[in-house]
This record gives C-alpha cells, sequence and structure tokens, in this order.
C-alpha cells in the first residue's frame, strides 16, 4: 500500500481487497483502514461499502458509533485520561486541574492542545495505581502532570 | 545461572519496570554477571510494583517497588543472594498477604514467563484438556455443571447449564466468545490473566470448544489493553505449533482454532449480545433476548460466551476434578472469586480467595484502608453499575445472593475505596453521566433518562426545587429500572440510589459546597 498516498482513494482499496476472508465486515475494514493510515480518510465510507456489499448508511453508522474510530488524523500525541471511579479515587480531579493549567484545556472528547489531543476515557485497567493515563498506547500509573510531561516529551 | 523475575504486566510497566528491567541488565553487564531476567506476569501486589524476585536456594526472594535509582544500591546489598535491603519482602511464598490466598484462576500468574509453554505443562497446564478429550462431551458439560462454577462476567448463571445447552443445539457450525471487554472501571483480573497467564485461558477455550462442539473461538478484547492483545495472539502462535490448536488438537481428530478480535472503544459491547454484534462487525446495539446466543449466537450460530475468569477457571476443574472446586466457597457460591482491590487502597490489588470473605477482610486486612490514611467513607463494589456501600458496614460475605441481599451485586469482582473526601452526589451524577456517554440508545429510559438524570442532580445539588428534583429523581431511576432492556440502563440506578440512601446528607449540602 505504500505505493500510493496515505489515505487516497488506490491506498483505501489496497488496504480492502487485502482484508483476510474472516476480517470481510465493516468494523474490521475501518480497523485496519484506521491501522493504516491513523484514521478513516474521505471517501472511505463509499470504498467499505461497495467492497462488501453493504449500504453506506451501515457504514455510517459503525464509523460514528464507535470511539476509537476517527476521521481526522490524530495529532502527535495521544493522551487517553481515565476518568472512571477507582482513578477518581486516587486524585484524578486534580490531574485534570493540572493539565488545564499546563495546556489551557480541559478534558473532554478528544480536545487539542497543539500537537497533543486529550481524551476521557473510562478505565483502562490500572485501577490500582491511578490516576491512569494512556500516551499512544503506552500506560502510565500513578499519574501526576510531571510524569505525564515526561510521557508527552518521550512520546513526542 | 542466577533468575531474576521483573514483570512485564502493564500495570507494573506503568511505573517503570521496563526501566527497572533495562537498568538491571545494564548494571550487571558492567558487573560481570551472568544472570538471567525472566520477564513473569505480575503477583498481584500492585503496591509492590515493580517487584522483582531473585531466585534463592530458599526460593524466590521479593524486592519492591523498585526504582531505577535502586538497582545499584540493591546489587551491591547482595540482590542476587537475596540479600537484606529496606525493600526486600524475604520468601514471596511466605508472603502473607500471598500465601493466604487461594489462587486457582491465578495460581500462575506472576510465578512464569507467561509465553514459556514448557513451564505451563510442567505446572500441570494441558491436563485438563488432555481428560477433556478422553471424555464423552456431554460428561464434560456435566463436570463443569458439578464443580458449580458460575459466570464471572457479572450475572453469575451457572456455566455447565449454557455448555449443555450449546452442545445439544445442532448446527453446521457453533462459537465460543470469550468476553475480554473488561469494560467495569476498577477491574483489571481479565488483563492481568490475559498478560500473565493466557495459555490457561486458550486451553480453558479449547475444552469449552470440545464439549460444546464448537470449532471456533473468539477473544474479543478492549482496545484500551494491547498488550493483552499482543500476549495472546503470541500465545496463539505458540499453542498452534504445540498442536493444541487447530485442526487436530493434540492428536485427537477434533478442530479448535481462535482469534483474537480487537473491540474499538464501546462499554456496552461488554453486554454479550452487543459483544457479538460488535463481532459482526456492526454497530453494537443490544439484542433483545430470546433468543438466547447459546442457541441463536455469532453469525445466527450457537454460541457459548463466558468471562475471561470463568474460562480460566476451566482447565483446573478438568485437571483436578470438580469436586475440588466445588469444596471451596460459600452457600451456592462454589470456587474462589478474584477480587480486585483498587481506588484509594493501601494494599491494592488481585486477591483470589473462596467466596464467603466479608468485604472487611478484603478492604481493611488485605487492603489495608485508604492509601492516605484517611477515613475510608465509601466502597463501590461490582464496577459503574454497582451499589455504593457506606465504610461502617462492611461485614457483608462477598457471594453473589450475599450481596443481593445487602442491595449490591458482586459483578466482575472490583472494589473501589473512597476516602472521606468523596463527594456521593457527585459519584451520582457521574454514573448517570457514564451511561448517557455509553448507551447504545436503544431504549428511551437509557438513552434519555441518563441525561435526565445529571440535570435532575445538578439540581439538587444546585439547591433548586430539592424535595421535588428528589422525587424527580427517584421516578427516573424507577422508569430505567422497569423500562432498560439491559443493565446498562438496568442497573444505573443502583449506584445513584445506593448513594442516595447511605449517603443522604452529601445532597442536602449548601449549594456552594458541592464540587462542580
Ligand atoms: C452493560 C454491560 C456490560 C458488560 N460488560 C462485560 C464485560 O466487560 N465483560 C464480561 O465478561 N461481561 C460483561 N457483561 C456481562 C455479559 O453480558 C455476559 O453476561 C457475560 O459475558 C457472560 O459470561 P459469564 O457467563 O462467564 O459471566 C456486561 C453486561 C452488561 C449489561
Ligand atoms: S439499557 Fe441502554 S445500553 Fe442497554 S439496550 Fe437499552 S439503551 Fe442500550
Ligand atoms: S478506573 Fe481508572 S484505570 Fe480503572
Amino acid at each position: 500500500m505504500s505505493a500510493y498516498a496515505p489515505g487516497s482513494a488506490e491506498a483505501v482499496r489496497s488496504v480492502l481487497s487485502a482484508l483476510p476472508a474472516d476480517e470481510r465486515l465493516i468494523l474490521p475494514a475501518l480497523q485496519r483502514l484506521q491501522e493504516s493510515f491513523g484514521y478513516i480518510p474521505d471517501g472511505a465510507v463509499d470504498a467499505v461499502a461497495d467492497e462488501l456489499n453493504v449500504s453506506r448508511a451501515e457504514v455510517v453508522g459503525v464509523l460514528t458509533y464507535y470511539h476509537d474510530l476517527r476521521q481526522t488524523p490524530p495529532p502527535a500525541v495521544v493522551v487517553q485520561v481515565c476518568v472512571a471511579e477507582a482513578c477518581q479515587a486516587q486524585g484524578v480531579r486534580e490531574l485534570l486541574r493540572g493539565i488545564e493549567g499546563e495546556y489551557a484545556v480541559a478534558v473532554g472528547k478528544r480536545t487539542v492542545a497543539g500537537d497533543v489531543e486529550f481524551d476521557k476515557v473510562y478505565c483502562l485497567g490500572n485501577c490500582a495505581l491511578g490516576p491512569a493515563v494512556m500516551v499512544n498506547g503506552h500506560l502510565v500509573g500513578r499519574c501526576d502532570t510531571r510524569r505525564l510531561r515526561t510521557a508527552i516529551e518521550a512520546a513526542r | 545461572m542466577t533468575r531474576i523475575y521483573v514483570p512485564r504486566d502493564s500495570a507494573a510497566v506503568s511505573v517503570g519496570a521496563d526501566d527497572v528491567a533495562r537498568m538491571l541488565e545494564e548494571a550487571l553487564a558492567a558487573r560481570g554477571a551472568s544472570v538471567e531476567i525472566v520477564r513473569n506476569g505480575s503477583r498481584g501486589m500492585l503496591w509492590l510494583e515493580p517487584f522483582i524476585e531473585v531466585e534463592t536456594p530458599n526460593g524466590r526472594v521479593g524486592y519492591g517497588p523498585v526504582t531505577v535509582e535502586d538497582v545499584g544500591p540493591l546489587l551491591d546489598a547482595g540482590l542476587l543472594d537475596g540479600g537484606a535491603h529496606a525493600l526486600c519482602h524475604g520468601p514471596v511464598d511466605q508472603i502473607p498477604w500471598l500465601a493466604s490466598q487461594q489462587r486457582v484462576s491465578f495460581a500462575r500468574v506472576g510465578v512464569h514467563d507467561p509465553l514459556d509453554l514448557d513451564d505451563y505443562r510442567a505446572s500441570g497446564g494441558l491436563r485438563g484438556l488432555q481428560r477433556a478429550l478422553t471424555m464423552p462431551d456431554d460428561e464434560i458439560c456435566a463436570d463443569v455443571l458439578a464443580s458449580g462454577l458460575r459466570g464471572r462476567g457479572g450475572a453469575g448463571f451457572p456455566a455447565g447449564i449454557k455448555w449443555r445447552t450449546v452442545m445439544e443445539a445442532e448446527a453446521d457450525q457453533k462459537y465460543v466468545c470469550c468476553n475480554a471487554d473488561e469494560g467495569d472501571s476498577g477491574t483489571f483480573a481479565d488483563r492481568m490473566l490475559m498478560e500473565g497467564g493466557p495459555f490457561a485461558l486458550l486451553e480453558g477455550m479449547a475444552i469449552a470448544g470440545i464439549a460444546a462442539g464448537a470449532t471456533k473461538g473468539l477473544i474479543y478484547v478492549r482496545s484500551e489493553y494491547p498488550a493483552a492483545i499482543r500476549t495472546l495472539r503470541t500465545a496463539i502462535d505458540i499453542a498452534r505449533v504445540d498442536g493444541w490448536l487447530g485442526d487436530d488438537v493434540l492428536g485427537s481428530g477434533r478442530a479448535f482454532d481462535l482469534r483474537v478480535v480487537e473491540a474499538a472503544g464501546s462499554y456496552v459491547c461488554g453486554e454479550e449480545t452487543a459483544m457479538l454484534e460488535s463481532l459482526e462487525g456492526k454497530r453494537g446495539m443490544v439484542r433483545p433476548k430470546p433468543p438466547i446466543p447459546a442457541l441463536q449466537g455469532l453469525f445466527g450460530k450457537p454460541t457459548l460466551v463466558h468471562n475471561v475468569l470463568t474460562l480460566s477457571a476451566v482447565p483446573a476443574i478438568l485437571a483436578d476434578g470438580a469436586a475440588a472446586y466445588q469444596a471451596l466457597g460459600f452457600d451456592r457460591s462454589r470456587g474462589t472469586q478474584v477480587f480486585q482491590l483498587a481506588g484509594n487502597i493501601a494494599r491494592g490489588g488481585i486477591v483470589e480467595l473462596a467466596f464467603g470473605v466479608t468485604l472487611r477482610e478484603l478492604v481493611l486486612d488485605y487492603g489495608g484502608g485508604t492509601a492516605n490514611g484517611r477515613p475510608l467513607r465509601a466502597v463501590q463494589v461490582g464496577g459503574p453499575l454497582g451499589a455504593y456501600l457506606p465504610g461502617d458496614t462492611l461485614d457483608i460475605p462477598m457471594d453473589y445472593e450475599a450481596l443481593a441481599a445487602a442491595g449490591g451485586l458482586l459483578g466482575h469482582g472490583g472494589i473501589v475505596v473512597f476516602d472521606d473526601t468523596v463527594d456521593m452526589a457527585a459519584q451520582a451524577r457521574f454514573a448517570m453521566e457514564f451511561c448517557a456517554v455509553e448507551s447504545c440508545g436503544k431504549c428511551t429510559p437509557c438513552r434519555i433518562g441518563s441525561t435526565r438524570g445529571v440535570e435532575v442532580i445538578d439540581r439538587i445539588t444546585a439547591g433548586i426545587d430539592r424535595d421535588r428534583n428528589l422525587v424527580l429523581l427517584e421516578e427516573l431511576c424507577e422508569t430505567m429500572t422497569d423500562g432498560s432492556l439491559c443493565a446498562m440502563g438496568g442497573l444505573t440506578p443502583l449506584p445513584v440510589r445506593s448513594a442516595l440512601a447511605h449517603f443522604p446528607e452529601d445532597f442536602h449540602r449548601a449549594p456552594e459546597a458541592t464540587e462542580p
């Protein structure tokens, strides 16, 4: 697929035609596209509908349902902050205030500050070592603003 | 050659285990010591992570929590011989926190390199599958039923009954689906088992497949668990090469193969029918039941759906017999439960014990109370849909029925501790907000009710028309409980109502005193 411009119609077709038999379904098709390009490019909806012989509406339905799927390229660093109960009990509200002070964003649904995106998530499976944060897929336990800063630097 | 164990578990890595392993390697090379560093799973003593262990003639000696800066001084203190040091906890087998547990599902987790199949075999692995392959299918199902094993995903349904239903269903294709969505906050046992003991899960699924007549298995893992996904995929490859997954399981002529499917970030997809929709590549909408998945599940075929912990308990049941498992436990809750101590707790982690242990023993004796030493005010048991219980009524035996009688639920065994700074009105609001964000949208009480719930709680805490809004909140809870298709909308009222019942003062504070 490297032969085509990332996200171009040809690149999309090439990813889709390489789907193994048990992944010729809407969600895996979208996941493979996101794996290849970092996001689901424009035009992918029609291509997926064509390739899998399903309606456009079904593809859009799946694309908009799942939180992980994104239609815009991700910035350099993606920070997922767990705001669920165990992390609340371990001071995530303070961490959120710290982030707001340092990066001037209120952590919400994919809020962006420069090259960093902050996203609220519910549990990262690290509930005894909270607050838990994931930076570009790397889990950070007992996270405070200092540890977060280090992790963001390392991810850049 | 001396062996040092440094956990590869994500929780251990999240507090520096990889850095410690790297530093150890460098320091040992510099000292010319020939030492093998094994990356094991975690023992589940998470407050001690990174917890490293050294093999000595007197058994494995543990140290923790170890930082990069500790490595040099530890080596100076004779780490390689299990030497004394402030971070030393002595022989790991004798640490009371660990030694007093009854580990069945977690027996191997933290002990071995999770991907070392020889270790797995040497410690009794694959005996269950071997035995199952010599038994008629209905006897395997009968064994699982006799063990008393109930689903660990939350509902607690007897596993053996499901197995028999799928076994007896006639179809050209059947499936075993492992629910590894582990969406409940405060729970991490599925993750630790997948990362630290994947072969037990694969073996349990193979046994289930053989018994139920299913040749294909799928493991639906949440995307928040990349390390678990990697470990499982590698473990599956190893098992295939070794011949116990694939077309001819251990030379029996029977087929069972497995595949890992990555989820895409939706809490409701942990509900089994929504998971099946998602596995079919669709929106994760909950299906009405009947039909039950055991008869019409994945792609309409009979499907055995179980949680990670349910399936991982199966190899031991088949290997050591149903009676041994059944002998553990309390009343109608048989065997062991993997409790997860989380939140503001001094000694958080994995405690696997027979059912019947009290919440007090778990939270105070094992957990050591709050981490920051403040008074313990509330405990949420069973995830985001579980009840908040007051810190002064912890004498509840932990089993399905006793918890239900106390107005709670066991769920996936998560226990989250809060100190006296917790604002229970904010926690109730959060429960409604979570439901509003994660609702699949199929039923109005869940979708709209939760959004209204947030607004009503906001009015209550703002002091607007309090009494009327409290009545309204109660009515909303009732509508959600009665009118929701699944437990998302049906149980969200549980944390809300329990907060109201046990901590009414938090809903009656002067408005400016409540957190926004
Ligand atoms: C909203 C919701 C979320 C759920 N999430 C999970 C989950 O993450 N993992 C799980 O095993 N079961 C979950 N369940 C329970 C499953 O529907 C199902 O009962 C379970 O997977 C069956 O396996 P078991 O018999 O081993 O418990 C959830 C249920 C609901 C209503
Ligand atoms: S209760 Fe909520 S999550 Fe469950 S089916 Fe209804 S709308 Fe979907
Ligand atoms: S609640 Fe935050 S990691 Fe589980």
